[in-house]
C-alpha cells in the first residue's frame, strides 16, 4: 500500500531517547515493564522540559503484555505527570510494536487530529508473564461456580501433578510453531549466508557498540534511569560485549538447530529489559514552541509474507517500497538503521536487497534494490550489541537515524526492521 | 437565606446543608435557628419517620463554628451562654424520638463533629477527603458543644483524649475501628446509605459494639482506673505545653467531670469552661492568628500572577529537596538539577522515601507514590530549562556563587522565567546586581525542613514588579505555604530577627550560662525548641554567616555582638551535620556537648534566672522585629506576627511580636527595654518606633 504525503501537516521527530538498555535478569530485574514505561517517559519529560499540557496523546509498543497494565501507555501515562485527560494506546506489532506506535502518531499528525504525541516501546523479558497449564488454569475457573465446600473435591478429579507445572511462553511463532531462531537459521542457509560471516557481523555489531558508547555518541538518546529504591543510576547499556573475539564467538554452539545451526547466542540479540520514547510534534506546533526537528518523517510503508520459509526477510521487502515513493535510491541515503534481530537474518536481507534475482522473483523488479554502504549502516550499534526489549527498538531506530543525521550532517535516513508474523516496516526520515 | 433545605424522599426528610454566601458551611446561629425549626417540622409530621444530615459542598460536612460568633461575644458568660444554646439544640437532637442520621462527607470539624456526635447514626465516606476533628483546643478553646462529652462516651475516653487534646484528624478508617462511625460507604453511596439507617433504626435503637480493647475497658469502667488515665493525661500535657496553653487540662477536667457527674451535668460544665477558655489571652491570640492566617490564603496580586507549569530548582541537598517535594504536591513539574546527575537523583530518592513512609502508613497507593515521584526530572544540565516558568536556587549561601548561577539560568532560561533565591540572608539587590533581568529575580525563603516549616517569606526589591511578586506567591500557595511578601535588606525579617535572638543566647553563655538550661528556659517560654538546638540543626556555619552578614547592622547601633560562632566554626563545629556542635550526636539521648564550654569559659556554669534568659533573649527579637516594621522591610505588623510564628517558631500564643506588644502595652515594654539597657548595654536599646507608639499609647494592631 501507498502511503501519500501530501498532507499540510508534516510529523517531525522533536527528541527522542530510552533508557539505557539491559541484559535481562540485571539492573531492570526488580522493576515491570508499567515501571519502565514509566521512566521512558519520565526520562523525555525531563530531557526535552516539554510542557505536559501541551501533549495531545500518548502511544506505546509492547510484544508481552501484563495482564495488570495490559494498556501499559495509559496507565504509565498516568504515572508519569501527565494530564490525566490525555489519552493513551498500546500498539503491538510483535518486533516493530513501537514503529507502529511511531507511525499512528504521524498519522495522527498528518491528518491534523493531534499536534503533539508521544510514541515509545516497553519490554521487559525479566518478568514475562508465566502461567498455569489449561487444565489446571480451567480448574482454578471452574472454582468460582463451586457452592459447597464438597465441589471443592471437584478439584482434585482429573488432576495430574503435572498440570501443576508452569507454562513458560517461548519466543515462536504461533501460526508454524517454529522459534524465530530456528526460522532465521533456515533462511540464512537458504541464502548461503556462514556461520563465520555471522560471527563477524556479530563482532563488528558489538564493536561499534562500544566505540560508540566510549565516544559519548549515545548519550544524547540515553535517558539514565534511577531504579529504586536505591536510585543507583543506570546510565549506560549493559548488553554489548566489548572484549568479545571471533575465537569467542566461533566457540559458542548453535543455539536452535543443534546440528547444522549457524545462529547462536553470540550472533543472535539477547533478551533485554528497556525502554523508549520520542515526542512527535506537527512541525509547525514545534516551530512555534521553539523546538528545532531533528528530523521529518516521510514515507513508510509495512509489509508481510508468509511465516514458514522466510520469517524475517520483510526490510528486503519494505525497503524498495518507500525508496520509489521518494523516488530516491539506496545511494541518496546517507544513514541506515535497521534492527538486527540475528546477524544471519540482517545478513540475508542485504544479500537480497544486492540480489538480481530476488528483485525480479520477489519484488518484481527488473534489477536488485542495491548495495548498502556498511559505513553507513548501524553505525553507532544495532539490536545485536545494543538489545533488542521487543516493544522498544523501534524508537530507538528512529531517534538514532535522527541523531547520526545530524552528526554525521546527512540529509536522508533509512529504518527499516522485521517482525515475528513475517512482517516488515520501513521509513525515510530527512533532516531539515 | 436558607442554609437548610428539607426535601421528602419517602418518609424520609433530608437535610442538606448549604451556606450560599459561604465556601463552607459553618456552625452559627442561623444554623441553629434552622436545624430547631426543622425539629419542630420533623416532630410534628406524622409522615416522616426520621431525617438525614448531609452537605451540599464538595468536600465539606461542616468547617467548625463561625468565629465571628466568637468575636462578637466580649465575656465568659456571653460565651457561655453561647456554647448554652447550642448544646440545647443538640441534646434535642441527640433525645429525638425519630433517628436523625449524620452522612459526612469532606473536612468535619469542630462544630460539625459535636452535630455529629449528637445524631443517632454516623455514616462517613471512605474519599481521604473526610477528616473528622474536635480543633478547637488549636484555638485555645475546649469544645463546647459537647464534645469532651458525647465522644469518650462513644469511643472511649483513652481513644478520644488524643483527638480532643491535639485537635486531629480521624479519617475514615480509623474512624471505622474506633466506632465514631458507624457505617464507611462510598461518598456517592451516601444519601441512600441514610435513608436505609432511618428505616432501619425507626422503631429500634441503634445497638452498638464495644470496640475498646480488653485492658482499655478495665481502666475505663471504674473511677480508679478514669482516676489514673486522667493525671496520666494531666502530665503529658504538662511535659508539652510546658504550661503555657490553658486549654488542653481544661479538657481533661471536662470529660472527668463528665464522668463523674454524668452527662448532663458535664455539658453544663463544658459551656462553662468553654466560655472561660474564650477570653483567655491564649485563645484570643490563637483565634486572631487564624483569621490572619486565613488572609494569606488569598493571592492579593492573583489576577497579575503568570501560570506556572515547569519549576526548576538548583541544588538538591535538604533544602532543595524540601522545595521539590512541596512542589510537586500540587502537580508541577520539577526539575531537580545539582553539579551531579547522582546528586540531583540522591534528592529525588530522599523524596521516595519520604513518599514509601506515607505508602507505608496507607496514606498513599504505591501507584500514588510513581505518580508524584515522576513529577521529579533529575539533571546535572539546564538543557531543558528554556522551558522553566520559575527557577529556585537553594545553593549554597555565597553570593559570587549566586551571581555565577543567575547569569547561568538566565543564559538557559526565557525573558519571562522568574530566578527566586532562597537565601537566608543575602540582600536579592545584590544577587541581582549583574544581572540581565534583575526585575525578573526575587527572594524566596523557605524553612527547613521544608516539608513540615510553614512559612514562605517572598522578599521583594523596588525593581520588582507585581506580576513577579504575585507569580511567587501563587507558586508558594500551591506548595502550601503561609506566605509573608517582605522588603529587602541584610535577613530580610525572619533572619534579621533570629540573628540578635542567637546573638544574645550566645552572649548569655560567654557570662558563664549553662546550655541546657537556655534551651530549656526557651521551651518553657513557649519557643518549640531551644536556640542552642535549634543553631544545631541549622548548622553553626550558617549561624556565623548570618552574622556576618548582619553584623554591620548590629555595630552601627552600638551593639555588641558575639564572635563566637565563627570562632566555633573555625575550630570545627558546625552542629549537627557534622556532628559536632552544642549537643552530642552519638548516644542515644541528647547530651550537652560540655566539650564546647572551653570557647565559653571553661566548665563551671552559672545558674541563671529563667526569666532573665527569657526576656534577654525574647527582647532582642521583639526589638528588632519594631526596627524592621520601622524601617520598611516589613509592610505590616501582622506579617511580623505570622513570619515569627510560622518561621521561627515564636510562640503562638502570645500571637506573635507585635501581638505580644500589643497585649503588654508599648509603655510597659519600652521601660523593660530601657532596664535591660541599662543593665546589659546598647544592644538593648528601644527601636524608635517603640518609643513613638509607648509615646502616643497606640497599639499595633487595631484589633
Amino acid at each position: 500500500m501507498i502511503i501519500s504525503n501530501n498532507s499540510t501537516h508534516e510529523a517531525i521527530l522533536a527528541y527522542g531517547g530510552r533508557i539505557p538498555f539491559q541484559r535481562s535478569l540485571t539492573a531492570y530485574k526488580d522493576l515491570s515493564a508499567f515501571d519502565l514505561a514509566r521512566l521512558a517517559l519520565e526520562g523525555l519529560i525531563t530531557r526535552s522540559g516539554i510542557q505536559t499540557e501541551l501533549v495531545d496523546l500518548v502511544l506505546m509498543g509492547t510484544v508481552i503484555q501484563d495482564v495488570n497494565t495490559s494498556n501499559i501507555a495509559r496507565e504509565a501515562s498516568l504515572a508519569a505527570g501527565i494530564p490525566k485527560n490525555v489519552p493513551a494506546f498500546t500498539t503491538t506489532m510483535a518486533c516493530i510494536s513501537s514503529n507502529a506506535a511511531v507511525t499512528s502518531a504521524i498519522e495522527k499528525i498528518r491528518t491534523g487530529q493531534n499536534r503533539v504525541v508521544i510514541a515509545g516501546g516497553v519490554e521487559t523479558m525479566s518478568d514475562i508473564p508465566i502461567r498455569f497449564r489449561k487444565k489446571f488454569r480451567q480448574k482454578l475457573l471452574e472454582t468460582r461456580k463451586y457452592k459447597s465446600p464438597t465441589d471443592f473435591l471437584k478439584f482434585f478429579k482429573g488432576l495430574r501433578p503435572s498440570d501443576l507445572m508452569p507454562d513458560i511462553p517461548s519466543i515462536s511463532e504461533y501460526s508454524t510453531g517454529e522459534t524465530m531462531g530456528a526460522s532465521c537459521d533456515k533462511m540464512a542457509a537458504k541464502y548461503g549466508i556462514t556461520r563465520e560471516e555471522q560471527d563477524r557481523y556479530a563482532l563488528q555489531s558489538h564493536q561499534k557498540a562500544a566505540e560508540a558508547t566510549e565516544k559519548g555518541l549515545l548519550s544524547g538518546e540515553l535517558f539514565p534511569a534511577a531504579v529504586p529504591p536505591r536510585f543507583e543510576l543506570v546510565t549506560v547499556d549493559n548488553t554489548f560485549r566489548a572484549d568479545t573475539t571471533l575465537e569467542k564467538l566461533a566457540a559458542l554452539k548453535p543455539a536452535f538447530e543443534k546440528k547444522y545451526g549457524t545462529v547462536t547466542a553470540g550472533n543472535s540479540s539477547a533478551l533485554t529489559d528497556g525502554a523508549s520514547a520520542a515526542l512527535i510534534m506537527d512541525r509547525q506546533t514545534a516551530e512555534e514552541h521553539g523546538i528545532k526537528p531533528k528530523a521529518v518523517f516521510r514515507s513508510y510503508t509495512y509489509v508481510a509474507q508468509q511465516p514458514a520459509d522466510e520469517l524475517l526477510i520483510g526490510p528486503a521487502m519494505a525497503v524498495p517500497v518507500v525508496l520509489d515513493q521518494m523516488r530516491l535510491t539506496l545511494g541518496d541515503i546517507d544513514v541506515f538503521e535497521f534492527h538486527e534481530a540475528f546477524a544471519g537474518q540482517i545478513l540475508t536481507v542485504l544479500k537480497a536487497l544486492e540480489s538480481d534475482e530476488f528483485a525480479r522473483e520477489r519484488l518484481n523488479r527488473s534489477s536488485r534494490v542495491g548495495e548498502i554502504p556498511m559505513d553507513k549502516f548501524n553505525s553507532w550499534g544495532g539490536s545485536l550489541s545494543l538489545g533488542h526489549p521487543f516493544g522498544a527498538t523501534g524508537t530507538r531506530l528512529v531517534t538514532t537515524a535522527a541523531n547520526r543525521l545530524e552528526k554525521e550532517d546527512g540529509q536522508f535516513a533509512l529504518v527499516a526492521a522485521c517482525a515475528a508474523g513475517g512482517l516488515g516496516h520501513a521509513i525515510v526520515m530527512e533532516r531539515v | 437565606m436558607s442554609i437548610l433545605k428539607v426535601e421528602k424522599e419517602g418518609n424520609v426528610a433530608v437535610v442538606t446543608l448549604n451556606d450560599p454566601d459561604e465556601k463552607v458551611n459553618k456552625l452559627n446561629e442561623k444554623l441553629i435557628d434552622q436545624v430547631t425549626d426543622f425539629l419542630d417540622e420533623l416532630r410534628s409530621d406524622n409522615s416522616l419517620r426520621g431525617a438525614i444530615i448531609i452537605s451540599g459542598k464538595e468536600n465539606n460536612f461542616i468547617a467548625g463554628a463561625d468565629l465571628d460568633m466568637l468575636k462578637a461575644r466580649a465575656t465568659a458568660e456571653e460565651l457561655e451562654e453561647m456554647s448554652c444554646v447550642g448544646q440545647e439544640v443538640l441534646l434535642e437532637i441527640e433525645n429525638f424520638p425519630k433517628p436523625i442520621v449524620a452522612c459526612i462527607h469532606g473536612s468535619c470539624m469542630g462544630g460539625g463533629t459535636e452535630l455529629a456526635l449528637a445524631c443517632h447514626y454516623r455514616i462517613i465516606s471512605d474519599s481521604n477527603e473526610t477528616k473528622i476533628a474536635l480543633s478547637e483546643v488549636k484555638l485555645g478553646l475546649i469544645p463546647g458543644m459537647g464534645g469532651t462529652q458525647r465522644l469518650p462516651r462513644l469511643i472511649g475516653i483513652q481513644k478520644s483524649l488524643p483527638y480532643l487534646l491535639t485537635g486531629k484528624n480521624m479519617y475514615s478508617r480509623q474512624a471505622a475501628k474506633t466506632g465514631f462511625a458507624d457505617e464507611v460507604v462510598n461518598r456517592n453511596k451516601l444519601k441512600q446509605a441514610g435513608i436505609r439507617a432511618v428505616q432501619k433504626y425507626a422503631n429500634r435503637k441503634v445497638e452498638r459494639k464495644d470496640r475498646r480493647g480488653f485492658f482499655e475497658r478495665i481502666l475505663e469502667n471504674n473511677g480508679l482506673g478514669r482516676l489514673i488515665i486522667f493525671s496520666q493525661a494531666h502530665k503529658k500535657t504538662a511535659a508539652q505545653t510546658r504550661g503555657n496553653y490553658p486549654a488542653p487540662p481544661q479538657i481533661i477536667e471536662s470529660v472527668r467531670y463528665g464522668f463523674k457527674e454524668g452527662l448532663k451535668s458535664g455539658l453544663r460544665n463544658e459551656s462553662k469552661i468553654f466560655g472561660q477558655m474564650g477570653v483567655t489571652p491564649e485563645s484570643k491570640a490563637l483565634v486572631q492568628l487564624f483569621f490572619e492566617m486565613n488572609k494569606t490564603k488569598k493571592n492579593p496580586g492573583k489576577e497579575k500572577a503568570k501560570q506556572i507549569k515547569n519549576i526548576g530548582v538548583l541544588g538538591a541537598g535538604l533544602m532543595g529537596s524540601g522545595i521539590a517535594q512541596v512542589s510537586i504536591e500540587n502537580g508541577y513539574h520539577v526539575w531537580l538539577k545539582d553539579q551531579k546527575l547522582e546528586r540531583a537523583t540522591g534528592g529525588k530518592k530522599t523524596i521516595y522515601e519520604n513518599l514509601q513512609k506515607d505508602v507505608d502508613k496507607k496514606i498513599i497507593t504505591p501507584f500514588e507514590r510513581d505518580e508524584k515521584l515522576s513529577l521529579i526530572h533529575p539533571t546535572e544540565t539546564y538543557e531543558s530549562f528554556k522551558t522553566m516558568d520559575l527557577v529556585i536556587e537553594a545553593v549554597f549561601e555565597d553570593l559570587d556563587l549566586k551571581r555565577k548561577i543567575v547569569a547561568e539560568v538566565e543564559a538557559a532560561t526565557n525573558d519571562q522565567c522568574i530566578f527566586a533565591s532562597n537565601t537566608s540572608s543575602l540582600p536579592i539587590k545584590d544577587i541581582a546586581a549583574n544581572a540581565n533581568r534583575p526585575e525578573n529575580i526575587i527572594g524566596m525563603h523557605y524553612f527547613s525542613p521544608v516539608q513540615k516549616m510553614p512559612l514562605l517569606e517572598i522578599i521583594k526589591t523596588d525593581r520588582t514588579p507585581d506580576w513577579v511578586t504575585a507569580t511567587a506567591y501563587e507558586a508558594g500557595l500551591k506548595q502550601g505555604k503561609t506566605i509573608i511578601v517582605v522588603n529587602d535588606g541584610p535577613g530580610f525579617y525572619t533572619t534579621r530577627i533570629i540573628a540578635p535572638f542567637m546573638n544574645e543566647a550566645l552572649l548569655l553563655l560567654e557570662e558563664g550560662a549553662d546550655i541546657a538550661q537556655i534551651d530549656r528556659a526557651m521551651k518553657d517560654f513557649g519557643f518549640p525548641v531551644g536556640p542552642f538546638a535549634n543553631l544545631d540543626e541549622v548548622g553553626i556555619d550558617v549561624g556565623a554567616h548570618v552574622a556576618g552578614v548582619l553584623s554591620d547592622i548590629f555595630k552601627a547601633r552600638g551593639g555588641k555582638t558575639s564572635q563566637k560562632a565563627t570562632e566555633l566554626v573555625n575550630a570545627g563545629y558546625k552542629g549537627r551535620k557534622n556532628q559536632k556542635g552544642f549537643y552530642r550526636y552519638n548516644g542515644k539521648k541528647k547530651e550537652v556537648n560540655t566539650d564546647i564550654y572551653q570557647f565559653f569559659g571553661g566548665q563551671d556554669r552559672d545558674r541563671m534566672d529563667d526569666e532573665d534568659i527569657q526576656f534577654r533573649i525574647a527582647m532582642m527579637m521583639i526589638n528588632e522585629a519594631v526596627y524592621c516594621l520601622q524601617e520598611g522591610i516589613l509592610m505590616s505588623p501582622t506579617d511580623g506576627d505570622i513570619g515569627a510564628i510560622f518561621g521561627l517558631g515564636f510562640p503562638p500564643f502570645l500571637g506573635g511580636p507585635f501581638r505580644y506588644i500589643d497585649r503588654e502595652g508599648a509603655d510597659e515594654i519600652l521601660d523593660f527595654m530601657q532596664e535591660l539597657e541599662n543593665d546589659y548595654g546598647r544592644r538593648f536599646a528601644p527601636a524608635d518606633l517603640l518609643q513613638e507608639y509607648a509615646r502616643q499609647n497606640k497599639t499595633f494592631h487595631s484589633e
